[in-house]
């Protein structure tokens, strides 16, 4: 038997609000749409309703209800929220059809062996759109059209058995047929009204042809709904793996605090939408619109006067903690001030797998990734973000031939060291899926690895671990300028003015070595080194003095040690 | 309340012992009795520390002087300068990566020099090397108070400080340690002025043996002389034995060697001051080892 599942949110303008502030759901809330200062209601609250406030209220009459709280239609957040239920649809089936903004069908033919009978799926349904913070009405039936007419007509789960169609849809009111495009229905529902047919029922009894005759095949399509007797095949609809959420505010956020609080909620949202795919995220990307306020150098975006502050988050791995990225976004944040009021918050994450990771008993220590990434962000506070990573030696005989990167240890059966699995936007799951061969790959590159693992935790020491102990030179940054006298053409003597320790008889010294590089660039270089061994106060210190012979200056490069 | 005494008082400012252990239960019962004593645990059921593991030096003469550095647990290496503390660190580091684990090097004097690293063999993919240095630190940041402005440049001059590279790497090793998951945590002293590398508070040193203890990190510090006291389980002193032949060697001054002589590796002397590892005295024992020029 086939059936079908509606998810339908009623009042989905104010829903879409309410799931940015929950904390509203209790008070009396008017969605106002318009400009000002003609904005009229749009959408109202239960509790609105019993205060007296109906839709297409003008300012004047809304007054009356002191406690009435307002908000603006936000179009941004309503594309969030149906975002949101064709996540929640998507996580229980494949087949989805957006019926509109506020419905969506689903098809759950064979459903049952994985989730269990169907009063238990429009259960977890309901659920799981309450979960990610929207209150929907949830029906189940035979075909689409009866399942979306229960949804818009019954609050909460319903199930309707097969052949009772007609029979549990006749209760509604005949409203329900039109959903929201009840306007253009005008001149049919008043016609109804004349006849005197209130309910579904009544309309399914009228006679076919004669029905035909008054109302044409439009008037024959109504009666099969409302008899709850459609056939037609779902329209599947794909959706895009967008992840965004946006905030308007009301006013402009100035200390970090709020901006925290609010970006919390976001990434709680982010993240309930991230795991109803079973996916994760590697880059976080937060634009934040600025008012006018104090002077800011940032990029102004577009042609409007309002300008964007950027910011985007990589990943080393994929993580779906959002604790995790509130820090992280909390500490970019103090490091790099937007400097003018926030009026707009924007927030999208890319979709990736989730890490896959098995831990061994013989492998060795490593941090956490959630916990390191934290870690880094706090040391960048701390030292500078150019001053914390991992080396990477370049291909030059320039002293300092080495640039910082970010630090991001590979882990033995970590598919990381492969390209990475990201999921673009309309690409299927199936797209980029080397992920068990990549597993695979890297169990095998790494059993060398583990076997050296096992030797040195069990206790075993390299036997010829001296032969490798190299001579180490500490570096001086920057070098310290000394003073050299020179004898026959070799340095005799040298004098520091700063460090009275690094100075006195040159015992020995060996050398020049002579070196360049770059001289076809700006930045070329030349130098000639020397070892040299200077008896100190503490004793004899080795130390490699160079000439730059371009400036013609003496320093002390560094000490051997 | 009982009144069975534990310590007698006949001799003021001299307690005796007295002889209970005739009825062990009974005073362990009373002694559970008792709120204030519930969680003492008298010194004969307490459980000996287990013996740290130990892992390799990277060098196979101080592994066999020591027997290796032990995880959880503070190991220290001092010395002047050109005592071959670095060789040392980094031969402790490339065994370290070599052995898979992930590494920190807190360069306090920012001095790591990346080709004798790799001249040693660091897996540089397995290093997080941490550069301190002065920077000025805005005292009123927003991690410490939450409502701090958004805006670039707020901060007066009243509220930025310069931090020490010192207070900076114990800052950071402290982040590091409790983070947890390195295998090997270095703190680089070895250029931090004496007078300085001795302000140091114990306290921060109590703290980092805390953090690793438990753990399978070892933590190495270098420095000139030794600043971690009891804290160190471990406490090597190195000096650079050559310098001292070739003092005697060449002590006249027309005999000038060439760079093979002069840098043919550091002959190095180390010796075992502090091992808390086997509980005896370690004494005075030394060993020797040679160092090779691989540097670029």
């Amino acid at each position: 038997m086939p059936a079908f599942a509606c998810i339908f949110v009623p009042d989905f303008p104010l829903e879409a609000l309410l799931r940015a502030e929950p904390e509203l759901r209790s008070q009396s809330l008017a969605v106002l749409e318009g400009k000002a200062p003609l904005q009229k209601v749009f959408a109202v609250n239960e509790n609105a309703r019993r205060a007296g406030v109906s839709p297409g209220m003008s300012k004047l009459q809304r007054e009356a209800c002191t406690s009435l709280v307002l908000r603006a239609r936000s179009l941004s957040q309503e594309a969030a929220a149906h975002a949101t239920l064709l996540d929640c649809a998507q996580s229980f089936s494949p087949r989805v059809e957006a019926a509109g903004c506020d419905t969506i069908v689903l098809d759950l033919a064979g459903l049952e062996p994985l989730f269990g009978p169907l009063p238990k799926i429009a259960r977890a349904l309901a659920r799981r759109a309450s979960d990610l913070g929207l209150e929907t009405s949830v029906a189940v039936a035979g075909n689409p059209d009866t399942a979306a007419l229960a949804a818009r007509g019954f609050s909460g789960v319903t199930v309707i058995p097969e052949g009772k169609e007609a029979e549990m849809l006749g209760s509604l009111p005949v409203e329900v047929l039109f959903g929201n495009s009840a306007q253009e229905s005008g001149q049919l529902l008043e016609t109804f009204s004349r006849w005197g047919i209130r309910k579904l029922r009544d309309l399914a009894a009228l006679p076919d042809i004669a029905l035909s005759e008054r109302l044409g095949q439009a008037g024959i399509h109504l009666q099969t709904l409302a008899r709850g007797a459609t056939s037609r095949t779902l329209v599947p609809f794909e959706p895009q793996l967008i992840f965004e959420e946006v905030i308007e505010l009301e006013y402009p956020l100035v200390l970090l605090e709020p901006l925290a609080f609010l970006l919390g909620r976001l990434l709680e949202q982010l993240c309930a939408r991230l795991e109803a795919r079973a996916l994760a995220t590697q880059e976080l990307r937060l634009c934040l619109e600025l008012g006018n306020g104090w002077q800011t150098e940032e990029i102004i975006t577009g042609t409007e006067a309002r300008r964007s502050f950027q910011r985007t988050l990589r990943l080393p791995v994929p993580l779906l903690d959002s604790r995790t990225f509130l820090k992280l976004l909390q500490l970019d944040l103090k490091a790099h001030p937007p400097g003018a009021p926030i009026v707009k918050i924007h927030l999208a994450a890319e979709p990736v797998r989730p890490r896959a990771a098995q831990n061994g008993l013989f492998l060795s220590p490593a941090p956490e990734p959630e916990k390191l990434e934290l870690t880094l962000a706090r040391i960048a506070g701390i030292v500078g973000e150019d001053k914390v990573g991992s080396l990477e030696l370049l291909d030059t005989h320039r002293p300092e031939g080495f640039r910082m990167q970010r630090f991001a240890p590979s882990e033995p059966f970590s598919p990381r060291r492969h390209p990475s699995t990201v999921l673009r936007a309309g690409s299927a799951t199936e797209k980029n899926n080397p992920h068990f061969s990549v597993q695979m790959s890297s169990m095998n590159s790494s059993v060398p690895e583990l076997a050296l693992s096992e030797r040195c935790l069990g206790g075993g020491f390299s036997t010829d671990s001296s032969d490798d102990l190299v001579t180490a030179l500490r570096i001086f940054r920057p070098p310290v300028g000394v003073v050299v006298t020179m004898e026959d053409g070799n340095p005799a003597y040298i004098s520091c003015p700063k460090n009275k320790e690094m100075q006195g008889e040159i015992l020995w010294a060996a050398g020049p070595w002579r070196s360049s590089g770059d001289w076809w660039e700006q930045e070329g270089w030349a130098r000639d080194e020397w070892d040299i061994a200077v008896q100190g106060e503490t004793g004899i210190a080795l130390y490699r003095l160079v000439r730059d012979r371009l400036g013609g200056r003496w320093f002390l490069e560094g000490s051997y040690d | 309340m009982s009144s069975l005494p534990l310590v007698s008082t006949a001799a003021p400012g001299h307690p005796v012992a007295v002889a209970v252990p005739a009825w062990p239960a009974l005073v362990f019962k009373r002694l559970s009795a008792m709120p204030k004593l519930a969680g003492v645990t008298p010194a004969s059921r307490l459980e000996v520390r287990p013996t740290p593991q130990m892992v390799s030096s990277g060098v196979r003469e101080i592994d066999t002087l020591t027997g290796g550095l032990p995880r959880g647990c503070l190991t220290e290496v001092c010395g002047p300068a050109s005592s071959g503390r670095t060789s040392i660190l980094l031969a402790a580091l490339a065994a370290a990566t070599q052995r898979q684990e992930v590494c920190a090097l807190v360069d306090i004097s920012d001095a790591f020099n990346p080709h004798s690293a790799a001249a040693a063999g660091v897996n540089f993919e397995k290093m997080l090397w941490v550069r301190c240095g002065m920077r000025l630190q805005k005292s009123g940041s927003p991690q410490r108070h939450p409502s701090a402005l958004l805006r670039a440049g707020s901060a007066t001059a009243k509220n930025e400080k310069i931090e020490k590279p010192v207070e900076q790497g114990l800052r950071v090793t402290d982040l590091l340690l409790q983070s947890g998951g390195f295998g090997l945590v270095i703190i680089d002293l070895g250029d931090t002025p004496l007078k300085t590398a001795r302000r140091i508070p114990l306290t921060s040193w109590f703290r980092f043996q805390r953090a690793v203890e438990h753990t399978a990190t070892v933590l190495f510090v270098i420095s000139q002389v030794p600043c971690a006291q009891t804290c160190a389980s471990l406490l090597l002193k190195v000096s650079g034995k050559k310098l001292s032949a070739l003092s005697c060697q060449f002590s006249a001054k027309d005999s000038s060697p060439t760079h093979a002589q002069l840098l043919d590796g550091l002959q190095v002397q180390g010796e075992l001051l502090r091992s808390r590892l086997d509980r005896k005295p370690a004494g005075s024992v030394t060993a020797a080892f040679a160092t090779k020029v691989r540097a670029g």
